[in-house]
């Protein structure tokens, strides 16, 4: 037959490692910085709230209410005298907590169920599928006021409303992706390698199919944080008196001929954390995408 | 051959269902279309130590022959024997460990998140090839082994050519200890320079460690550099099995005459001309009776299109599925190639 | 000598990049294919024979551009040449047939509709004329039953067939020019074998040349008579093609030959090129195979090499030729 060794030791001499990664570095990413950025300030102002606002955001003082801006009061006060600024300050303590918490139990359970039903297939797969239909056929928002009255207003009801609907944007993302990449042969090499089903699909397919699940998630946190908004607005949401962006815009637009601030700045607010997460989502989906990888 | 085969099938049959609906069941009326025979009775054995190869054009059944060997589809019915015990149909760790994979593609076979070393530690811990102390240094014996370095431990898949790539993926079915390699077209998605050194290692692999190899190719020509045995198959059945020389020098069937002859030569002085095929293969929907061939067979007679032949000893350690395989050596002097066209310069 | 059909001269193709340093990916090319020729390129991948015959075609994919040399076409520039004037010659002088016809032909049109278009548009032929024409063309590149396939979609035919389609659909105006690249590539080796005859019987009925870029050296020894070697952007190599296959004259080809398993000569062993094609991003200064080549001397590291006659119609870039093979081949 062939010689092959001394081929072989030919070939070692010149290997080495042709491709190097030629993809400009996660921080050269415009979008993803200005995300982080917004994000990243929008975290640190919940966190540090009770730091950050000047007043005390519940206290009434109806002496001080309606006031313009004044260096006593930055954004001025609502019709019970309450502080702008610590109201919004600590309503994004509300309204972040709600819009990730909302978002991360339909992550996980919408996940998990689409990952099976993609990898198991059959039954199974048909079954679940039928269910997420279903859903789909409801307008969002509908179902969630429609849970909410169910489950009456307060946080707790909305996560619930929220994650009963959304679960299943996250059921159908992942069961796709797992349609695509149990085909690949690594998938098969793996069982080959007799490993199990469960270690193929947390650690060999997993990692490959989450990615457009997180790029998602940051668009849905965009739809939660307007879900809450709107639930306030409609009285449906967090109650009364805490602070809370959606109830401040609710408030605030009585006034909207003599205090135009009151619901415009808590709206600006929503507009710049949705502008921010929905820069992080594109930023996340250059920087996951599994192209940029290969 | 007296020693037990490390690997036999027989009578192996695979049959996909499609448009099984039941809307499609009540409008269709005849069933023939909507079931697909990839595979349609495979007798074939793999000898200790060998490279065979599996030779057939598209359609022909070897890819899914090949994923019934390494367990990853079941067949409809048929035998499979492992060292003389049958296989059980779904196998356990141990079982799977033994007969491993070479696939096509190079980069759908590599996970693209899993760097190399962690991808070959996680084989050896899980089957306990080696104690948890010797995992990195047996990692590195395995790359050595495929012809890379240390380096490419900590290197993720992206990071390496296609023929760098099929290494990782020889040195991977390596790692579990095997005794069956079975290698899907393996040096076909390769560039030809590229093609030679794998084709090398798989010499090499054969001869120091005693592997077993089933080698799936729509080349002959590679073929025929690398392996002992040919096995060519034709629409889901083995037509032919010979030793590598023998099935070149004495091709005991119309098929194999017709592949041999289509292989694009290197020298101008053997521009072929001699045998010429019609038609391209039929569906494996619709399997024309008789004798699968045929309707492309120049040696077609009235028997051929009645009679499904078997695989039939023809000269020893020779087997072909062909009523006239004896003839086919006369045939070939006074049959005339159908088209004559002007040729090459 | 007469005009050359086709005349690459210096044909250097790449992205342009706003700072300055394009990446350069096929580089100061040049090559004639005389009337009637069948001209092969031959190279592995990334070694721009693709690009080159795109370039031809004016098929750069977007970004990459032809960033100087010239292409003449019976003594016309087509580099610059206006686009509606350009596309004229498509058809008519020139046409092309690709590697997968699946994503070549239209899939919601009928075969015989999508060969008769080009009859009807260039050569101004009625409907009906047009489609018997296009059935005619079906008919020569062997495919039974002319008359019912035009009516079939691409979809319901086989693969061979759609490759006979594309032919029948290249050649229904009589163009001087066949470009194909990678034509039987995606084919089984039978139906190959059948496809490359077609081509080269049509070709010599209607005194079509060929440029015929592939991968497989059996596949040009057997369609063609001149050749080209590319390797990273540059042909290394050219000259009669049974002059080159018995006594070539640049290491890469060599090697090349030498890796591939030629069914005439079971026995011989297979030797690979060692080593990796090079990072187009990454030139080096000098020739291109040196990184890989056995016989590298210092000087070749230095500069690009000339493309220097070996015989007679024969050329190889490569300054150690003579120490190389004059010793080898007696």
């Amino acid at each position: 037959m062939t010689t092959p060794t001394a081929a072989l030791v030919a070939y070692k001499q010149k290997r080495r490692l042709t491709r190097s990664r030629s993809i400009k570095p996660w921080y050269r990413n415009g979008s993803l910085m200005a995300g982080i950025i917004i994000v990243g300030l929008l975290v640190l102002v919940a966190v540090l709230a009770p730091v950050l606002a000047p007043y005390n955001p519940i206290t009434q003082n109806l002496e001080d209410a309606i006031q313009s801006p004044s260096p006593a009061h930055w954004l001025g006060t609502d019709q019970f005298g309450r502080d702008v600024l610590s109201r919004l300050i600590w309503g994004a303590q509300v309204d972040l907590r709600v819009g990730f918490l909302a978002v991360f139990i339909p992550f996980v359970i919408g996940s998990t169920l689409g990952a099976i039903a993609g990898y198991f297939g059959g039954w199974l797969d048909t079954i679940l599928m039928r269910i997420v239909d279903t859903f789909f056929a409801f307008p969002f928002y509908v179902m969630v006021i429609v849970l909410v009255f169910v489950f009456g207003s307060g946080e707790s009801s909305i996560y619930i409303a929220i994650a009963t609907v959304s679960w299943v944007s996250y059921a159908r993302i992942v069961r796709g992706e797992v349609l695509i990449a149990k085909k690949q042969d690594y998938v098969v090499a793996a069982r080959l390698g007799g490993m199990s089903h469960a270690r193929i699909l947390v650690r060999h397919i997993g990692p490959n199919v989450l990615s457009q699940a997180i790029i998602y998630a940051m668009s849905d946190i965009v739809m939660d944080i307007m879900a809450i908004v709107t639930l306030g607005y409609l009285g449906l949401g967090i109650a009364p008196p805490t602070a809370e962006w959606g109830s401040m815009i609710n408030d605030g637009q009585q006034f909207i001929t003599t205090q135009w601030q009151l619901a415009t700045i808590p709206g600006l607010v929503v507009v710049v954390t949705s502008l921010g997460l929905s820069w992080l989502g594109d930023g996340l989906s250059d920087l996951l995408s599994p192209e940029r990888r290969k | 051959m007296t020693e037990t085969p490390v690997l036999r099938v027989a009578d192996i049959t695979k049959t996909y269902h499609l448009n099984t609906s039941v809307l499609a069941r009540i409008t269709r009326k005849d069933d023939k279309q909507s079931s697909l025979h990839a595979l349609d009775g495979v007798d074939l054995q793999l000898n200790k130590g060998e490279i065979l190869a599996l030779v057939g054009e598209s359609g022909s059944g070897k890819s899914t022959l090949a994923k019934i060997l390494v367990g990853s589809a079941t067949p409809t019915s048929g035998e499979l024997d492992y060292h003389g015990e049958p296989m059980p149909l779904h196998r356990n760790k141990d079982a799977s460990r033994r007969i491993q994979m070479v696939f096509q593609d190079p980069y759908s076979s590599l996970n693209p998140r899993i760097s190399i070393g962690s991808m070959l530690k996680e084989l050896l811990v899980l089957h306990n090839i080696v104690p948890k102390s010797e995992v990195r240094a047996e990692s590195i014996r395995l790359l050595n082994l495929v012809g890379l370095e240390e380096d490419a431990l900590q290197a993720y898949p992206s990071q390496f050519s296609g023929g760098q790539r099929q290494r990782i993926a020889i040195a991977r079915a390596l790692a579990v200890r095997p005794d069956i390699l079975i290698a899907d077209e393996p040096v076909s998605a390769l560039d030809v320079s590229v093609q030679a050194t794998i084709l090398e290692l798989f010499a090499t692999l054969q001869r120091d460690l005693g592997l077993s190899i089933l080698f799936v190719a729509h080349n002959l020509a590679v073929v025929q550099h690398l392996s002992q045995r040919v096995a060519v198959m034709y629409l889901g059945r083995i037509v032919e099995v010979a030793e590598t020389e023998e099935l070149f020098r004495n091709p005991r069937h119309p098929y194999t005459r017709a592949l041999i002859d289509s292989i694009p030569r290197m020298s101008a002085e053997s521009v072929n001309e001699e045998f010429f095929l019609d038609g391209e293969p039929p569906s494996p929907f619709n399997i024309p009776a008789g004798c699968r061939f045929n309707p492309r067979c120049p040696y077609a007679s009235d028997a051929c299109r009645t009679t499904d032949p078997a695989l039939e000893t023809v000269a020893p350690q020779h087997e072909s599925a062909c009523i006239r395989a004896s003839e086919l050596d006369t045939l070939a002097l006074t049959i005339k190639p159908r088209r004559t066209g002007n040729t090459a310069a | 000598m007469e005009t050359p059909l086709l005349s690459v001269k210096s044909l250097t193709i790449g992205i342009r990049r706003p700072k300055g340093s394009d990446t350069i990916i096929v580089d100061d090319l040049s090559f004639d294919i005389q009337q009637g020729e069948r001209f092969g390129i031959v190279g592995e991948s990334g070694s721009g024979k693709s690009l080159t015959l795109r370039a031809i075609a004016d098929l750069l994919p977007k970004g990459v551009k032809v960033l100087s040399g010239s292409i003449l076409y019976n003594g016309a520039e087509l580099v610059g040449m206006p686009t509606a004037q350009r596309r004229k010659l498509m058809g008519p002088e020139i046409a092309m047939i690709f590697q997968e016809p699946m994503t070549a032909l239209n899939p919601v049109i009928r075969v015989g509709d999508q060969i008769a278009e080009g009859p009807r548009r260039y050569l101004g032929l009625s409907k009906k004329a047009a489609m018997e024409l296009a059935i005619e063309m079906m008919a020569k590149t062997g495919i039974p039953d002319p008359a019912r396939r035009a009516r079939a979609y691409p979809h319901e035919l086989s693969g061979g067939l759609r490759q006979r389609i594309m032919i029948a659909m290249a050649l229904s105006c009589g163009p001087k020019l066949l470009l194909c690249d990678e034509p039987t590539t995606a084919l089984d080796v039978t139906v190959q074998h059948q496809v490359l005859k077609v081509l080269e019987e049509l070709c010599d009925d209607s005194g079509a040349a060929l440029a015929f870029v592939t991968h497989d050296l059996a596949v040009v020894n057997q369609t063609c008579s001149d050749l080209a070697v590319m390797y990273a952007g540059h042909i290394i190599e050219a000259g009669r093609v049974k002059d080159v296959f018995s006594d070539p004259r640049h290491p890469y080809t060599k090697g090349l030959l030498d890796s591939a398993p030629d069914f005439d000569q079971p026995d011989r062993d297979l030797v690979p090129i060692p080593g990796f094609p090079p990072n187009l991003a990454a030139r080096t200064a000098g020739c291109a195979f040196a990184p890989r080549c056995a016989f590298a001397v210092d000087a070749c590291t230095v500069a690009i090499p000339p493309t220097l006659e070996v015989a007679p119609g024969h050329k190889a870039a490569c300054i150690e030729s003579e120490r190389i093979f004059e010793g080898i081949l007696a």
